[in-house]
């Protein structure tokens, strides 16, 4: 019984062939940018790239200490606040509302789990009917009831407000599909031994459905942190960074900045890259120690 | 008497949890209630609360969009890149992940660190650089150019290597004694016993791919390159007063991907809760 070997140089030269196309488009576009933009950033450049003068890290200062810059990152970080408690509580409440062993329940988690994959052109677009100024369900009832139009999305105080209703929106269907996916993993025998020992429902939703969904939770903190700092496409949609800058989030500034001075955008774009790699770590280093991985 | 009592009891718990169901389906279809409503009126109708009420079809709305905007090629542009990184994505995705999962090599740690950086950098940071790469080799306005950037899946190399990794050690052991190659043993056994996983990743792959934004905004200037995503923008702010078009228009745009939904709804849970749930 003679055995054929799977050699190990061949292996090697086998995991070679398998692993080029990845790690070639991966070098192509997304290290080599990654060092491209750090260097970059060192540059001052004119709108077309002709001209490019060395300025070191002075770009970068100037890059931080910008006004608009700034705004841009409170912008983003009132957004993120705004938005990701909201959306993961909100997902949180309909999946446990769901996960109830009625008649006609499978309805209700379609409809629940309907925006999961909604694109951020079509939520975003969507929410116009409802605000926009002259024909939108908002002021087309205020109308109605004899009140005066608000314009919602034109005013600088409302405006982050609105948009961040349609990212709420958004997020829901992600939020309740991993939710109750959670929810169905943990046994029904915790809930009734609880209730056995005489916890009522409240206790037992933060004695044991919370803690045991702490993967989940832990999951979607993460993600959606992560979505809300990368927002670009409601703002472009729905406000254009407007009405004054009031909704002129971290993304949208570097978008606008690049046709003009992609030296001051890639200095922008390596403070974004920055600001993730800290929070992630943040992220995962706290939550890691915190949450309950049942086994 | 008391079981009356209890049983009325109940009832009225019945009752005010589907209450609670309904008032919850009723705020979250709103939007999209409103918007194909108004979609299905004519324009005069609009600025009444009678908007609301379903009443006869007018289809304006959705002509108009298709008139106006090209949206029949947003979307033929839409499926094709997005149909164009699916394959790509679960093409190298197969390849990387048997590689990481059942080949020995030397430098396979680093290489596995390599796939995870890669998930560490958002795509917003690197379109500067993107950018220019993708002037300089002239594809601006060009299908390569919203498709190959994104060939390559760190994501899908897990989910496929964490896939073949199930694969049973006799499997491999028989398949060696009959003298099977790698090769021939990833495309008759490998492959096929994946499947699920890959059908997730398709689903993902396709979802992500199809509702991009940034990037097309970025990388086209020309109608025939614009993907629908970007094409509903640029009709917005077209149509911007007409919000029959406008939402008759985002109607027909959503509509591909909720039936994706409908077909796949499994595939998707699974990849979306793959991420987090600790396997």
């Amino acid at each position: 019984m003679t055995r054929r070997p799977w050699s190990r140089r061949r292996e090697g030269l086998l995991a070679t062939a398998l692993l080029t196309p990845s790690v070639v488009v991966f070098g192509v576009f997304v290290f080599y940018p990654l060092v491209r933009t750090v260097y970059l950033g060192f540059f001052l450049q004119d709108p077309f790239g002709i001209s490019r003068r060395w300025v070191g890290f002075d770009q970068y200062v100037d890059v931080i200490s910008d006004d608009t810059f700034l705004n841009s990152l409170r912008v983003t970080g009132l957004f993120t606040v705004f938005t990701v408690p909201t959306s993961i509580v909100a997902g949180l409440a309909l999946a446990v509302l769901a996960h109830q062993p009625l008649k006609g329940m499978r309805f209700f988690r379609t409809v629940f789990a309907s925006t999961v994959a909604t694109s951020v052109a079509v939520a975003s677009l969507l929410w116009l009917v409802l605000l926009q100024p002259s024909a939108g369900i908002v002021n087309t009832f205020l109308d109605s009831i004899g009140r005066d139009r608000v314009d919602l999305l034109g005013d600088p105080d409302t405006a982050l407000f609105a948009v961040a209703a349609t990212t709420v929106w958004q997020n829901l269907g992600v939020a309740f599909v991993v939710c109750i996916a959670g929810l169905q993993s943990i046994p029904d025998e915790l809930h009734e031994a609880a209730e056995v020992d005489g916890h009522g429902p409240i206790s037992r939703f933060t004695r044991i459905t919370v803690p045991l969904l702490g993967p989940q939770l832990m999951f979607l903190t993460v993600v959606l942190t992560i979505s809300a700092i990368q927002s670009f496409g409601q703002i472009d949609l729905l406000t254009e960074g407007g009405p004054q800058e009031a909704t002129n989030v971290l993304v949208y500034e570097l978008f606008k900045t690049l046709p003009t001075d992609p030296g001051a955008a890639s200095a922008q774009a390596v403070v974004l890259f920055a600001i993730m790699a800290v929070l992630s770590g943040l992220q995962f280093g706290w939550l890691d120690r915190r949450v309950h991985y049942g086994d | 008497m008391e079981t009356e009592a209890r049983r009325r009891s109940v009832r009225w718990g019945l009752i005010s949890r589907y209450a609670l169901l309904t008032v919850c389906a009723v705020i979250v279809l709103f939007p999209i209630y409103s918007a194909v409503m108004v979609a299905s009126k004519p324009l005069r109708a609009l600025g009444d609360l009678g908007v609301l009420v379903p009443d006869g079809f007018d289809s304006d709305g959705f002509t108009d969009g298709f008139r106006s905007a090209r949206l029949g090629r947003f979307l033929v542009n839409s499926v094709i890149v997005a149909t164009a990184i699916t394959a790509a994505q679960v093409m190298t995705s197969v390849m990387a992940g048997y590689a990481l999962a059942l080949l020995r090599f030397p430098g396979r740690r680093v290489v596995l660190w390599v796939f995870l950086a890669t998930l560490m950098v958002p795509v917003e940071v690197t379109i500067v650089a993107n950018f220019e790469t993708i002037q300089r080799l002239g594809w601006i306005d060009s299908y390569q150019a919203l498709v190959v950037p994104f060939a390559a899946f760190a994501v899908g190399t897990f989910l496929l290597r964490q896939a073949f990794l199930g694969i049973p050690g006799d499997l491999r052991d028989a398949a060696r004694m009959d003298g099977h190659g790698h090769l021939s043993f990833l495309w008759r056994v490998a492959v096929p016993m994946a499947r699920p996983s890959i059908a997730a990743l398709s689903v993902f792959s396709f979802l992500l791919a199809w509702n991009q934004y940034l990037w097309p905004l970025l990388v086209t200037n020309d109608d025939d390159f614009r993907t629908v995503q970007i094409g509903l923008k640029a009709l917005s702010s077209d149509a911007g007063s007409q919000l029959n078009v406008v939402m008759g228009a985002t109607v027909m745009a959503s509509l591909p991907i909720f039936l994706l939904l409908v077909v796949f709804e499994r595939q998707l849970v699974r990849g979306l809760t793959a991420g987090s749930i600790k396997g």
